[in-house]
């Protein structure tokens, strides 16, 4: 933890670095992998969704013994989708987003010289590869790899008889989960205690950026409810591989009673949903911190309503906790417990409203730098609220008995939680590059990045709601075997299409990141003029980011265009430039705001 | 021939590639007032594509949706989903205005100064305690309908049927005459008792085992759900309905049906969309499309879980009575 560099070889420096900059590269670079084989694997399952009995080379090709003549098998279909929504919620937007941001910026901005235990931070990268080569070799298992359904509901992913997916690939994913949770619990026990911990001098818990206060409440939403998923996850291996009746009861299979005795499944989907509730969260808090970091620096403003805005991240994770019932309205538990739940479900969207509100309100009278990372913020707000929205439907239980499971779900929750979490990734991307590789990223390509994704992904969800209020499940491999539904098949070609030009949109996204990285301009110290402390270290890194003393800090961290006369919006700046480093201190006389 | 193929692609995204670095400058890093200008005007664009999308799938999409509810209980369902959608519907129009036509109104440029306001508490108020009334009034009717749907303690005189899946089959037994299903378990499932009835229980002779669902309007139903391998659930879409079936436990649902299926057949609702549907068929010469009520599954139970279906008739009192006295007894079908 001291200025002076030890000598470092290859491997230490590169694989199996304890420099958190380093490591938050390698999550980043290990998501966008990960998140490659998500989005190759949806836009197979679009063009299925599309074009049910037309065969295609691409399909032939991906998935070998899964298929006929072109066309995937049913049980292929589920497998892809269950691979899909786990890869793009664990891997993609949980590793890939919270660790790659906690990891560069808590000690950035919080003013450390590393995390509190880099060793950890190291244990925990490594496992999260480890868990997601599992994950990948599971893809090629005779059998085909995990199929029922990313919510692994047994006995569905108990029972090798019910579908082909549920033999070993279902225990790798198992695994692969398993160790993931052991990552990600050791990640975020790390951030918590740095950030409670490591703070420089005069960074008070009410100074925090709120990228600090969103990666903190994360943390601690994940070291409260990823151990449950564990314990669910134990249980259903002892099911599976011990005989023993956690979940299972009076099952008739393949011509034979099974003998299990007096197991629910419901007990599952309570443990379950218990992480997988508060996992939207854990997605979702990471990209609204980035987002209100973007938003304040880019509209050269102040956050507006910072306390609200804390106070709001800590309502929506307390409410997190206790809102997973709603996910089960008609799993056939108690209706009074339906009750419970549509209400704290329902209260939820006031601290989301707030904080939307409180976006737009920092947009408001702001003098907008609309750089790419601004562009994919103000997305996320745009899919924060469509997505948000319907959430009023969804939470309600009498409404969503009469659409739970279709295709307005899909809609929903990709909106508010995919696209917004992955607009707040890019946004990061774009903006803390020159932080990570010292260089800048093309705006150009940016900028068509943003607005081919954007017109996509509305192209893609927005029609989606209307084909769920038409009632049509999810998870159907096919929708001709009901005639009812062939009135949909043009819409689910338009979304096909939107699909697949958004994924392949992603490649000038691929393009920009890694020729920036050997191309890219040369970035300087503070090139968004931020007022954050990790733009006062140099853009070489250095481990330890600060030569010499860690900077003290004297204010929040966004006093934006403050002015001479806080009345008069025209009057001078007060430092005679539109920002102020945290580390600037007060001027004689200067409120601090 | 798949390698060629290959080969293309991989000199496709070779050449776009180089091409790429080529043609742009990696030295155009950060927004100026140029950027600014020109990305404000096209955020306005998009604003036109989005509404021009909502509204176009607000309204030419209406036909596709599901027809009124079916059911007595659904009424509310409706009406509930209505003032949801449409404030809903209001806040996401105004909202969605706001956020685009501020990034162009506020695009930035070196004279702009912005406006340092870091606060306020009676604006924030407002937008706490305006949502908050809105839910009340929503958790509020949304608790009672939920309590109309669930409750089935005081339907008066129901018909008890039993809903029983497996992979990937729906089957269903009546309660007979003395209106109490025998017990089931898997335990009893052999040869044709499928259903795994216990034939020892003296409510089990007068069940009634169909394949299709016979309902009468106007009389609430009972349903009991079993599974007797996964999960599976059963969606009802026109009354509003869905349960799931889940193995070693039976759940329960009830509703009334409002309209036989003859009727639903006359809705102008379901004319409209029928006229759709056989828009699309005869054009791939299938055979014309008539309304039916139908169960689906609606919890992924494996291959088929995408055809897994059982058809619904209602149908009026008298019709259903005749319906029901020719069926046979479980009793009698199982002796033979």
């Amino acid at each position: 933890m001291s200025d002076h560099h030890h000598k470092e070889t290859f491997v230490t420096k590169y694989i199996f670095s304890q420099d958190h900059k380093m490591i938050s590269k390698q999550f980043l670079v290990t998501g966008m992998f990960m998140g490659i084989i998500a989005v190759l694997m949806s836009m197979l399952f679009r063009l299925q969704l599309a074009w049910p009995e037309k065969s295609f080379t691409i399909i032939e090709a991906f998935l070998g013994p899964h298929q006929t003549d072109g066309v995937m098998n049913p049980d292929m279909y589920l497998a892809l989708v269950t691979i899909h929504g786990t890869i793009m919620v664990f891997f993609v937007l949980t590793a890939g987003l919270s660790g790659t941001f906690s990891n560069l910026l808590i000690p950035l901005q919080i003013g450390a010289r590393d995390m509190a235990s880099g060793f950890l931070n190291m244990i925990s990268y490594w496992l999260f590869f480890l868990s997601s080569v599992t994950m990948v070799i599971s893809l090629f298992v005779e059998a085909g790899p995990a199929s029922a359904g990313w919510t692994i509901y047994p006995p569905l992913s108990a029972l090798p008889q019910a579908i082909p997916g549920s033999g070993t690939g279902m225990t790798l994913w198992l695994v692969s989960m398993a160790i993931f949770i052991a990552s990600s619990l050791i990640g975020a026990l790390n951030y918590i205690v740095t950030v409670l911990n490591l703070r420089t001098k005069g960074m008070k818990m009410t100074r925090l950026p709120l990228t600090m206060w969103a990666f903190f409440i994360t943390a601690i939403i994940g070291v409260v409810s990823f151990p449950v998923l564990l314990s669910a996850a134990l249980l259903l291996i002892f099911d599976r591989s011990f005989g023993t009746s956690f979940y299972l009861s009076d099952i008739f299979i393949s011509g034979e009673v099974l003998h299990y005795q007096g197991g629910s499944p419901v007990l599952f989907e309570h443990l379950f949903w218990f992480l997988g509730h508060p996992e939207v969260y854990i997605v979702l808090l990471p990209a609204l911190g980035i987002t209100s970091e973007i938003i304040s620096t880019n509209s050269r403003k102040p956050i507006f309503g910072y306390r609200a805005m804390v106070m709001s991240i800590m309502a929506i994770a307390f409410l997190s906790t206790i809102v997973w019932g709603h996910h089960m309205f008609i799993s056939g538990m108690n209706p009074f417990l339906g009750s419970v739940f549509t209400f704290t479900t329902l209260l939820i969207a006031i601290p989301s409203a707030v904080k939307a509100f409180n976006y737009v309100t920092t947009l408001w009278k702001g003098n907008l730098q609309l750089n790419p990372a601004m562009l994919f913020s103000i997305g996320l707000v745009s899919t924060f609220v469509t997505g948000g929205l319907t959430g009023l439907v969804l939470g309600d239980s009498a409404l969503d008995i009469a659409i739970h499971d279709t295709y307005f779900v899909v809609a929903h929750f990709h909106l508010v939680m995919g696209v917004s979490a992955i607009f707040g990734m890019y946004a990061g991307i774009y903006h803390w590059f020159p932080k990570m590789y010292g260089r800048m990223m093309n705006k150009t390509l940016g900028y068509w990045h943003f607005w081919i994704t954007i017109v996509c992904a509305y192209g893609v969800f927005w029609p989606m709601h209307f084909i769920g209020l038409a009632g049509l499940p999810r998870r159907y491999y096919s929708n001709t075997a009901f005639p009812m539904f062939d009135d949909l098949a043009d819409i689910n070609v338009v979304i096909t299409i939107f699909a697949l030009v958004g994924g392949i949109a992603q490649i000038i996204f691929l393009a920009n990141f890694f020729i920036s990285i050997y191309r890219g301009e040369k970035a300087t110290q503070n090139p968004w003029r931020s007022n954050t402390l990790e733009w006062t270290t140099p853009v070489e890194h250095i481990h330890g980011n600060w030569p010499g003393k860690i900077p003290e800090v004297h204010r929040w961290a966004y006093d934006y265009s403050k002015k001479v006369d806080p009345n008069d919006d025209d009057s001078d700046y007060l430092h005679g430039q539109d920002f102020v480093l945290q580390t600037t201190p007060l001027l004689p006389g200067e409120e601090p705001s | 021939m798949l390698a060629l193929f290959y080969i293309f692609i991989g000199v496709a995204i070779g050449v776009s590639f180089w091409q790429i670095t080529r043609i742009l400058n990696f030295r155009t890093v950060i927004a100026d007032d140029a950027d600014n200008a020109k990305q404000g005007k096209y955020a306005i664009y998009f604003m036109v594509f989005l509404y021009a999308m909502m509204i176009y799938c607000l309204i030419f999409m209406n036909v596709i949706m599901l027809p009124e509810a079916a059911s007595v209980e659904g009424e509310h369902d409706d009406r509930l989903f209505n003032i949801t959608f449409w404030l809903i519907g209001i806040v996401q129009f105004i909202m969605q205005f706001l956020i685009f036509y501020f990034t162009f109104k506020y695009r930035g440029n070196k004279e702009r100064k912005a406006k340092f306001y870091a606060d306020s508490h009676k604006l924030e108020a407002i937008w706490t305690i305006t949502p908050a009334i809105v839910l009340v009034v929503l958790i509020g009717y949304g608790l009672w309908q939920w309590n109309n749907v669930m409750d089935l303690s005081d339907a008066e005189d129901p018909i008890v049927i039993e809903v029983y899946s497996q992979q990937f089959r729906w089957d269903a037994r009546y309660a007979g005459e003395d209106k109490t299903l025998g017990l089931g378990n898997v335990n009893f499932i052999e040869g044709i008792n499928t259903m795994g009835v216990d034939m020892s229980d003296k409510n089990s002779q007068d069940d009634i085992q169909v394949t299709e669902l016979y309902l009468p309007k106007g009389r609430k139903i009972h349903f009991k759900f079993r599974s007797q391998d996964v999960l599976h659930s059963a969606y009802m879409p026109h009354f509003r309905a869905q349960m799931n079936c889940v193995p070693g436990m039976v759940t329960e649902f009830g509703f009334t049906p409002k309209y036989t299926t003859e009727e639903m057949r006359q809705q102008p609702e379901v004319v409209a969309k029928t006229k759709g549907i056989n828009k699309v068929r005869s054009a791939k010469g299938e055979e014309l499309y008539e309304f039916d009520y139908l169960l689906l599954c609606n919890k992924i139970c494996g291959a088929s879980h995408y055809n897994m279906q059982m058809k619904i008739t209602v149908v009026e009192q008298d019709e259903y009575d005749e319906w029901i006295s020719k069926q046979p007894t479980l009793a009698s079908v199982l002796a033979k």
